[in-house]
């Protein structure tokens, strides 16, 4: 079939529900005699629960119900990521402990929002508080059991040695704060039973996983919970896993005979859907005199709940994105008395990369290579650290069109060498990769007399285009209009999808879709000559619809290529020399990440990524009181993201990239590697601009003055 | 408590409501009249999702008290177009692409639209400072910002 949707910039296909104010997120879905639940956390960061006093609530007006450990039937653990679907094993409300500041302890549940919100207030907790550790310098360091199913440590060559060898060596410790996703939908799940069959509306990554979980956790059988969540106003990852707030939903609705909906307030979002856990990362280069390098080695420190281990591959970023012989990786966890942190937008590369391109940048200071020079001499031809080669890599191409658009040439070698008025100018930059991902997908296409086309699959769109990206697909592989064609998802009962993280969901759904697509096709012109319309052969046979399934799983060529998608970011800031604040005037991001199936969608997938790396680079830290251990100003004044004020222009491009070894479609996935160098590109340019090199992120203007 | 009655008039339809004084005008159109194309992001006035326009002005619903509005006009996401027409500032957005999960958007139509009459648009940087009031934790910011430009432009 010859293209004529995929590749091009197809307005948005669900863009004119959001306009409109009628798609309907989870928080807006209303059933018959709905009621509302308001969970109630603890404030304290360890200990016991020595009463909870709920008469009061229970007494306020409208109050339909409390649901505390007093009263909650057992419920099973449900394995975290990836072995199973829970972001949290620890089932909500079981026991008397309290493990961090902002634990759900209670669900007060009345007919209205504002009565059940009232009688949360109501809730009495006495606590037999313990000493607590609450922060990551305060713990003991462990080696993690595993991460994502790979080894925390790792080495080649001889990095040691080679270290001590090395012309020039750089021996540096950077920093990450805690980071929140904020998604501007807070998690909300509304929950509805019928006998013994529940549905759920819940704000999610992952249908399949929510329903596999509650299913779990409830001890029914799942084809006993159907899961819908067709818009989802945000995720970033604090969607990818399912958190205790939605069997809280389940087990409210059960409890007081009616459909529930609940809600997170702005405030429990803090410690209710994960976090991106701070880091501590030491990274020791070295390199010849021309900036080759010879030694890499990164040992990461994160954080992780007191009850069970998460962990980000921080450091595996080394291994990978250069040429380089003897590279060591080393991660450990600190046990803190916090929530466990989860899969925020890149988990591991968006904080590995500002250890090891602020690095990178260190390295062409001290050696005196510009920096894209530095990065193109380390170039690495294979995968280095599995020996394959890339299915293919656009990196050098990156770096070249990046600095052509940016203008790279005209920068001055020197920092404080650029002055705009009486604003120091600097110009940084930084590379991005991100692994591809695909998992198992299922898809429908349904043809119906009347000409109109259904494609439907079990998958999410969070914003990133999902629904577009089928339309299209289904639209080229029947040869008709993407008017045509509309798409459904984000439902259980649709053909069987994987979660929406890892940035693989075109590259899963796309080639289900695809092959769907062709099997009604086929299924049609069985009937008849080619030729003639679907409509017209269906409406000459009286069939008022057929409809093709399309499976798709990866194929054999993950373990004959490396595959990965590739990145490099061009930023330019102006700081203020009298009051420290850094502004970002100018940014460049090239990516060659397969083909893309819609420039104008994935043009603002970039964006995304580079405004949230922004927001990194400069204003998000969430600050925990050490004393207290509780997050201090949990809100968006207190956690400050990217406003319109902070974001110029961003110039976005694609590399055409023609990947035939990683499937049907040749599509990478783009979601995250978008984000991937984006803070260490401004910590550069903030370098160039003021002779500072911060280690310490967020930079704000306290840091620089 | 004692309830107060007012009636607002929404999208062109008077309503009359007898409401907790307590209750802000987000909770009383989205739970009471079942409007939900106002969101509610934060319910303390940070994030701009429940932005409507109150006689004309944009305001945060979520920061304001439904009694305090008794006869105001109130304008929100659903009252926009006209039937299957949009309001050009909906039409910009959706070719300039300005939007991804959506759940900013009607706060950021309607502060656009707020922005215009106030005569604030004339410039990229004027439009970025006088819509920093609506996050979009999406980052489609630029989008946004060339969205509200072409229709200042047509204007
Ligand atoms: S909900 Fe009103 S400003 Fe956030
Ligand atoms: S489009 Fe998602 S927050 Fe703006």
């Amino acid at each position: 079939m010859r293209p004529t949707a995929v590749g091009t910039p197809v307005d948005r296909a669900d863009a004119r529900s959001k306009v409109t104010g009628t798609a309907c997120y989870t928080v807006d879905v209303v059933l018959p005699d709905l009621a509302h639940a308001v969970v109630v956390q603890s404030t304290v960061p360890t200990g016991r629960i020595v009463r909870i006093d709920a008469a009061a609530a229970e007494r306020a007006p409208g109050v339909l119900g409390v649901l505390s450990h007093a009263n909650t039937p057992s419920l099973a653990e449900v394995p975290t990521f990836p072995q199973g679907p829970a972001g949290q094993r620890r089932p909500p409300l079981q026991d008397d402990t309290v493990n961090f500041d902002g634990e759900h302890l209670a669900v007060v549940v009345a007919d209205t929002l504002h009565h059940a919100a009232q009688a949360a207030a109501l809730i009495d907790v006495a606590y037999d508080r313990e000493e607590a550790v609450t922060t990551l310098e305060a713990g003991d360091e462990l080696p993690p059991s595993g991460i994502f199913g790979e080894a925390p440590d790792s080495v080649r060559g001889d990095p040691e040695a080679a270290l001590a060898r090395a012309e020039v060596r750089l021996d540096a410790t950077y920093t990450t704060p805690t980071e929140h996703h904020h998604p501007l939908e807070p998690g909300a799940t509304v929950a509805a039973w019928d006998g013994g069959r529940l549905t759920l509306y819940d704000s999610t990554q992952w249908v399949s996983g929510v329903r596999d979980a509650v299913a779990m956790t409830l001890g029914m059988a799942t084809d006993q919970v159907r899961v819908v969540s067709p818009f989802v106003g945000g995720a970033f990852g604090s969607k990818a896993m399912v958190w205790p707030h939605v069997v809280l939903a389940a087990l409210a609705a059960r409890h007081v005979g009616r459909p529930v909906k609940l809600v997170l307030s702005r405030a429990q979002m803090f410690t209710s859907l994960g976090y991106r856990s701070p880091t501590v990362q030491r990274l020791s280069l070295g390199a010849r005199q021309d900036g080759t390098l010879t030694a890499i080695v990164h040992a990461v420190t994160q954080q992780t709940s007191v009850f069970e281990e998460f962990v980000a591959g921080a450091g595996y970023i080394s291994r990978s994105l250069y040429a380089c012989p003897n590279v060591a990786v080393r991660h450990r966890l600190v046990r803190v008395n916090a929530p466990t942190p989860t899969v925020m937008r890149a988990p591991g590369e968006a904080v590995g990369s500002f250890a090891l391109e602020s690095a990178l940048d260190e390295l062409a200071a001290q050696s005196g290579v510009d920096p894209v020079a530095l990065r193109l001499r380390n170039f690495a031809e294979d995968e280095p650290q599995e020996g394959l080669a890339w299915s293919s890599n656009a990196l050098r191409e990156c770096y070249q069109v990046g600095a052509e658009r940016f203008g790279w040439e005209r920068r001055t070698t020197e920092p404080r060498s650029m002055r705009e008025g009486r604003h120091l100018v600097g110009w940084g930059m930084a590379s991005a990769t991100y692994g591809v991902h695909s998992e198992a997908a299922a898809a429908r296409v349904r043809i119906c007399a009347d000409g109109r086309i259904l494609v439907t699959s079990g998958t999410q769109d969070l914003g990133t285009g999902t629904y577009t990206t089928m339309v299209q697909v289904a639209a080229d592989a029947l040869g008709v209009p993407v008017e045509r064609v509309t798409a459904a998802l984000g439902d259980t009962d649709l053909p069987p999808a994987p979660h929406s993280g890892g940035s693989q969901t075109a590259a899963s759904v796309g080639p289900a879709v695809w092959s769907a697509a062709l099997d009604a096709c086929s299924k049609v012109l069985a009937l008849a000559e080619q030729g003639d319309s679907y409509a017209e052969i269906l409406t000459r046979h009286g069939i008022e619809f057929v409809e093709g399934r399309g499976d798709a799983r990866p194929g054999a060529s993950a373990s004959r290529f490396a595959m990965r998608s590739f990145g490099a970011h061009f930023a330019e800031v102006q700081v203020d020399p009298e009051l420290g604040e850094v502004r970002l005037t100018r940014f460049c991001g090239v990516f060659g990440a397969g083909r893309i199936l819609n420039p104008k969608t994935a043009r603002s997938q970039m964006i995304g990524g580079i405004v949230g790396g922004t927001g990194m680079a400069l204003t998000e830290r969430t600050v925990t009181d050490r004393r207290l251990g509780r997050v201090v100003s949990p809100n968006l004044s207190g956690y400050a993201v990217p406003t319109h004020a902070d974001i110029p222009w961003i110039d976005v491009c694609f590399i055409d990239e023609h990947d035939p070894h990683v499937n049907a479609l040749g599509v990478k996935g783009i979601g995250e590697v978008a984000i991937v160098g984006v803070a260490a590109a401004i910590a550069n340019a903030v370098h160039h601009a003021t002779g500072r090199r911060i280690r310490d992120l967020p930079i704000t203007p306290q840091t620089l003055l | 408590m004692t309830r107060t009655e007012i009636t607002l008039s929404v999208n062109g339809c008077q309503h009359t409501l007898a409401l907790d004084p307590r209750v802000t005008l987000l909770d009383a159109l989205r739970e009471v009249i079942g409007l939900t194309g106002a969101k509610k992001g934060c319910d303390r006035g940070e994030c701009g999702t429940c932005t409507v326009l109150v006689d004309g002005r944009r305001v945060y619903a979520c920061l304001t008290l439904a009694v305090m509005h008794d006869g105001a006009t109130v304008t929100t996401v659903e009252g926009l177009a006209d039937g299957t027409d949009l309001h050009p500032l909906q039409q910009a957005f959706i070719s300039r692409d300005a939007l991804q999960c959506g759940f900013c958007t009607p706060g950021q139509i309607l502060s656009a639209i707020g922005l215009l009459a106030e005569g604030r648009a004339t410039s990229e940087q004027e439009i970025r400072e006088f819509m920093s009031g609506n996050l979009c934790r999406c980052g489609a910011y630029p989008n946004i910002v060339a969205a509200i430009r072409d229709v200042a432009g047509a204007q």
